[in-house]
């Protein structure tokens, strides 16, 4: 049984390539990033991915986009454009970004063949990126972004994108991710969304109890813009998840009255139930070749793992033990599976195969829960452990099971779960009143909150 | 907490009395009886016309009437949201990170038990709950333990499985929002709702 929804399809920009080349990398001082400072030791495994090393990063200026039509929509674009292009390019701390408030001396450039390479030497920067837009139609705009190598003046890479205006912002988060590609061969997350579960809307549980709100699932750009609403009911949707193909989001609805999972595809507005309501289910978890789900279910008496077909069909039971058995997430590779289970006493993190087989304990804390398995290249794995009143997301190291701490006490720190390249992680927090969901690099640094209105939790990275 | 409460139907009828009264003032005339209109006799009144019976009567094989589904029975008498305000069913109560049944919670469903048998077409659903020091997760889960074992102590003493279904809202729902040991233990709970009669 589907449930369609009309829900409003989201506008694509289509970017259209000219031209590429390499950039010879620049050695410069550099200083530390924007961030706020750490809150945490570092560990030494960190550095060597996650971070060039200090005396390596090139060094970054990205100036306002020059506005080549005269319209107010598009000098307000080409203002924001390099703001949020400077934002992208900071966000994986591959390059030392210059702050835009030093580029106030410098003059604008007229056009790409009047860059002031000069000015921008002066100031120390290795590499240039210059965008300029124009509205080549009602609602149409061409971007073109480059890359220039400061000392000689030359473009080392360019890239012509074509788009609607609906969604600006597109732009630039396709010009960092190809800039992250190109020079550093890292996929960058600046077209990545997040999905939450939200009690903004304000609406209450339809139902013969009074007082019970309503939590709906929302959708947001990876920093945070252009937040939508996904579902519309007057019921509980919970534990949102990402397919592989960033098309479908799975999440746990009570509109019958009983938790179901849904998957919905929010680019059709369809609905689908594979599990059809036959019994009660939760928490489902998408194999990383978007086929098949794993997820929470009591059918046989007590919460237990099952996997089941995209399509609901070849159920299989994973666990069986009169545990709880929850929260499952796949292995980048697809052949294990981590989850909580609290079959040594209290809720401790887990992994078994997918075929049910070599279960393994990984955690020994007081208390541990939604496991989420990083992407490559890293093999760990985050939790939320209690450590104290509240909870604080770890890391652990599947190999070594070395743990590390991201969050110390700031408000409880909940629900973990990774970008796709493995070096974010999105969460909820209460550090500043009511939970919120939060972004910090693996290392714990960069903490960014996403969301201010309502209650919002449960959140869940696309891939 | 859901009072124990239960509202009497009854209301105070008018009493209609038109007399005239007699003023005394200075005058010497004898007092005139004066024609009283009859009083009428207060009469107990039905809060609301009570619903058409149950569709399904409750033991069919018994030749005689059920008394407990007669309309003077005020429970009977209420929509569900009235019901479930001032629940007959009291809710069993939880030690913290545990599904098992306390002596006091077990007194508790003999008494929900009891209310059940006589009301016999309620379906009802128990809903399992949790304080909010768990995670959202994990407490999905054993609030549905709580609310299982609730339904099965309640099978175990007479009421039919049929009749019981089981929800967990983990810590979704709190009755009380305050971040105390009196609030916790308020919301460790397995809550019985009416969801038809």
């Amino acid at each position: 049984m589907t449930m369609r929804k009309r829900l409003t399809p989201f506008f694509i920009a289509a970017p259209v390539v000219l031209t590429a080349a390499t950039l010879a990398a620049g050695v410069w001082p550099g200083s530390e990033q924007q961030s706020p400072p750490a809150q945490a030791p570092q560990q030494q495994s960190d550095i060597v991915i996650s971070l060039a090393e200090p005396g390596a990063r090139p060094r970054y200026a990205v100036p306002d986009f020059i506005a080549r039509s005269s319209d107010a929509e598009t000098a307000d674009a080409a203002k924001m454009l390099g703001g949020v292009l400077w934002d992208d390019l900071a966000y994986e701390r591959e390059f030392y970004m210059v702050p835009r408030d030093t580029y106030k001396t410098i003059p604008s450039a007229a056009s790409m063949q009047a860059v002031p390479f000069d000015r921008w030497k002066e100031l120390g920067a290795d590499g240039l990126v210059q965008g300029s837009i124009e509205k080549t139609g009602p609602a149409a705009y061409r971007v073109e972004v480059r890359l220039f190598d400061v000392r000689s003046g030359r473009a080392v890479y360019s890239r012509q994108y074509d788009g609607t205006t609906a969604n600006p912002r597109l732009f630039a988060h396709t010009a960092a991710d190809e800039i992250h590609l190109h020079q550093r061969a890292l996929r960058g997350v600046a077209r990545t969304k997040l999905t939450f579960s939200s009690d903004r809307g304000g609406e209450a549980m339809a139902g013969t109890i009074r007082e019970r709100g309503a939590k709906d699932i929302y959708i947001s750009d990876y920093d945070g813009a252009n937040q939508r609403r996904v579902t519309v009911t007057r019921t509980l949707n919970l534990y949102p998840q990402w397919s592989p193909d960033s098309r479908t989001i799975s999440y746990t609805s009570y509109s019958t009255g009983f938790p179901d999972i849904v998957l919905a595809r929010i680019y059709d507005g369809v609905n689908e139930r594979p599990l059809g309501g036959k019994f009660q289910s939760w928490l489902a978890a998408w194999s990383p070749d978007g086929t098949r789900i794993c997820f929470t279910a009591t059918r046989d008496g007590n919460a237990e793992l099952y996997v089941v077909n995209r399509d609901g069909s070849n159920l299989r039971r994973l666990t069986n033990n009169p545990a709880i058995d929850s929260t499952p997430t796949w292995s980048p590779a697809g052949n294990q599976i981590a989850f909580t289970s609290d079959r040594a006493g209290a809720p401790q993190i887990y992994i078994v195969d997918v075929d049910g087989l070599n279960i393994q304990k990984l955690t020994s804390e007081s208390y541990c829960d939604r496991p989420t398995w990083s992407p490559a290249p890293f093999n760990e794995i985050a939790y939320e452990a209690r450590t104290g009143p509240g909870y604080d997301i770890k890391v652990i190291n599947v190999a070594t099971r070395e743990v590390r701490q991201l969050t110390f006490g700031q408000g409880s720190n909940e629900s973990p779960a990774f970008s796709p390249n493995g070096r974010h992680l999105v969460f909820s927090s209460t550090r500043s009143g009511k939970r919120q969901i939060y972004t910090m690099a693996r290392d714990g640094q960069g903490v960014k909150q996403i969301t201010t209105v309502g209650a919002n939790q449960t959140p869940d990275w696309s891939k | 907490m859901i009072s124990r409460s239960m509202q009497c139907g009854a209301v105070a009828a008018a009493v209609i009395v038109v007399g005239l009264s007699v003023s005394a003032c200075g005058a010497k005339k004898a007092p005139v009886a004066r024609p009283v209109a009859p009083v009428e006799q207060p009469v107990a009144q039905e809060p609301a016309p009570p619903p058409p019976p149950p569709p399904k009567p409750v033991a069919v094989n018994e030749p005689g009437l059920n008394t407990a589904t007669l309309s003077d029975d005020p429970l009977t008498a209420k929509s569900l949201d009235d019901l479930n305000r001032e629940s007959p069913l009291q809710p069993a109560f939880f030690e913290y990170d545990s599904s098992e049944l306390t002596p006091a919670a077990r007194t508790v469903l003999d008494a929900d038990a009891a209310t059940l048998k006589k009301y016999a077409s309620w379906i009802i659903t128990v809903e399992g709950h949790c304080d909010e020091r768990g995670t959202a997760e994990y407490n999905t889960a054993l609030g549905e333990r709580r609310a299982a074992a609730a339904r099965a102590y309640l099978v175990s003493l007479g009421v039919p499985a049929d009749r019981l279904h089981v929800v967990s809202y983990g810590k979704e729902f709190p009755f009380d929002p305050a971040h105390t040991e009196a609030a916790y233990a308020a919301n460790r709970r397995a809550h019985l709702v009416i969801t038809a009669k």
